[in-house]
């Protein structure tokens, strides 16, 4: 299978990618091509024109910004998975990306790339949801901040415009009193997950703070509100209400039924691993 | 058509190429090279993987253009002087191949494991072949001629 015709260019700086952009319709990002090359060979998109900007060596990076870490767009999964500063402030995120397909996808694939693809079954966009992360895009106006919150719109569908680019990722710095858990249900080990589900629990003795994430429980990664309120409110038995306001897909994966018990008992375990103490 | 810049197993070649060629095309039917193979064209068997600057990539998911001025590695390129790389004879020594379509993959997905982990567990080479399937079910063999060399 091979991907209708196109036009390419190399974007030289994020600036340059954004002029690109505006000069045609129907354009689109390359970044890694993990998400965007199986699609094409598909013909489920045919771009007229493709602006790479993996050749952006500056956006590939990651930082301590204070109480954040901050990580370049075009940081590839497998330099997320092996970054020594997420390992110390925030080991969910290389822990997440390290399930991501396989070696040979995270050798190519990026955060910025997973995270703009909006896909509700990827892994990343309910890891960043569940952290309240959150992402610098770049667009002709100049530089805007977007909440995890506000990001995902619907499936493949996400809070950028046409002519943006996503720079920064930041993510909170967890704490000793953080625990967190990422569990993903598939098939097979590099498939998407049939249901996945972040958690992320603050408390020392009774919770302070909880965030529970889901993925491929609807058009867009979710937060589990009943069972994070549930948490918080001290309630026996949180995950039986994982479930509740999702819209779970029926596919060769499984029906929605299965999928609305399978993250009643992950959410459950999830919160099991994530307690602290 | 663009013009491309490459390096394939140490061969520089200039070539003009059409920006949606995947690379796996353009390492078959414009370089011969035919060891990478298609199995799936989906981005989940692994047997068209090569090396692009040292690292596993599977090449039906990378655009030619976009390998414009890298080094690629292919399963051509790993005996040298007439003499196996040590993977290639241990796959031969361990029966680690049946059909041999996913080989040249397989090969080249634990070529990428060994130069980041020479010393992997177990565990660990089956967990770097998680991008790699061989409808032989011959797994077994691989694992043990990956670990007889590591």
């Amino acid at each position: 299978m091979i991907p209708a015709p196109f036009d390419y260019e190399v974007a030289e700086s994020v600036e340059h990618a954004v002029e690109l952009l505006g000069g045609r319709e129907d354009a689109k990002l390359l970044a890694g091509g993990h998400s965007l090359l199986p699609v094409l060979r598909l013909r489920f998109a045919r771009p007229a024109l493709l602006v790479d900007i993996g050749r952006i060596e500056a956006l590939s990076y990651v930082r301590d910004a204070g109480d954040r870490i901050a990580i370049g767009a075009l940081t590839r999964h497998h330099d997320v998975v092996g970054a020594a500063l997420l390992q110390e402030h925030c080991p969910l995120v290389p822990y997440a990306a390290g399930l991501i397909g396989d070696p040979q996808v995270r050798h190519r694939g990026t955060i910025g790339g997973s995270l703009a693809h909006g896909d509700p079954a990827g892994d990343l966009p309910a890891v960043l949801l569940a952290l309240d992360g959150e992402v610098d895009v770049v667009g002709p106006e100049g530089t805007r901040t977007i909440a995890a919150a506000e990001l995902f719109r619907g499936p493949f569908e996400t809070a950028l415009g046409p002519q943006e680019v996503m720079t920064e990722v930041r993510v909170p710095k967890l704490t000793g009193d953080h625990g967190w858990s990422y569990l993903k249900f598939r098939r097979r080990s590099m498939d998407w997950a049939t249901v996945g589900v972040v958690a992320v629990v603050k408390g020392n003795g009774s919770i302070e703070e909880a965030a529970v994430g889901l993925v491929s429980m609807g058009a867009t990664p979710l937060r589990a509100r009943a069972t994070e309120q549930a948490l918080l409110a001290g309630e026996s038995d949180p995950a039986a209400l994982a479930d509740d306001g999702t819209d779970p897909p029926s596919d060769t994966n499984g029906s929605a039924e299965y999928r609305r018990h399978l993250v009643r008992v992950l959410v459950r375990r999830a919160l099991e691993e994530a307690r602290p103490g | 058509m663009r013009r491309v810049s490459l390096s394939v197993n140490g061969d520089q070649h200039e070539l003009e190429l059409e920006p949606r060629e995947l690379l796996v095309y353009v390492l078959r039917e414009r370089l011969g090279l035919t060891g990478a193979t298609v199995g799936c064209d989906t981005s989940s068997c692994g047997s068209c993987t090569v090396l692009l600057d040292g690292e596993s990539v599977k090449s039906c998911t990378v655009l030619g253009v976009q390998a414009d001025g890298h080094r690629i590695t292919t399963i051509e390129g790993l005996a040298e002087n007439g003499a196996l790389h040590p993977l290639q004879e241990s796959f031969r020594t361990h029966h680690a191949l049946q059909c041999g379509y996913c080989t040249p993959g397989m090969v080249m997905a634990a070529v990428s494991l060994l130069a980041e982990n020479p010393r992997p567990s177990e565990a660990e080479i089956r967990h770097a072949l998680e991008g790699n399937l061989c409808r032989c079910t011959g797994y077994q063999n691989i694992v043990r001629a990956i670990e007889a060399v590591a």
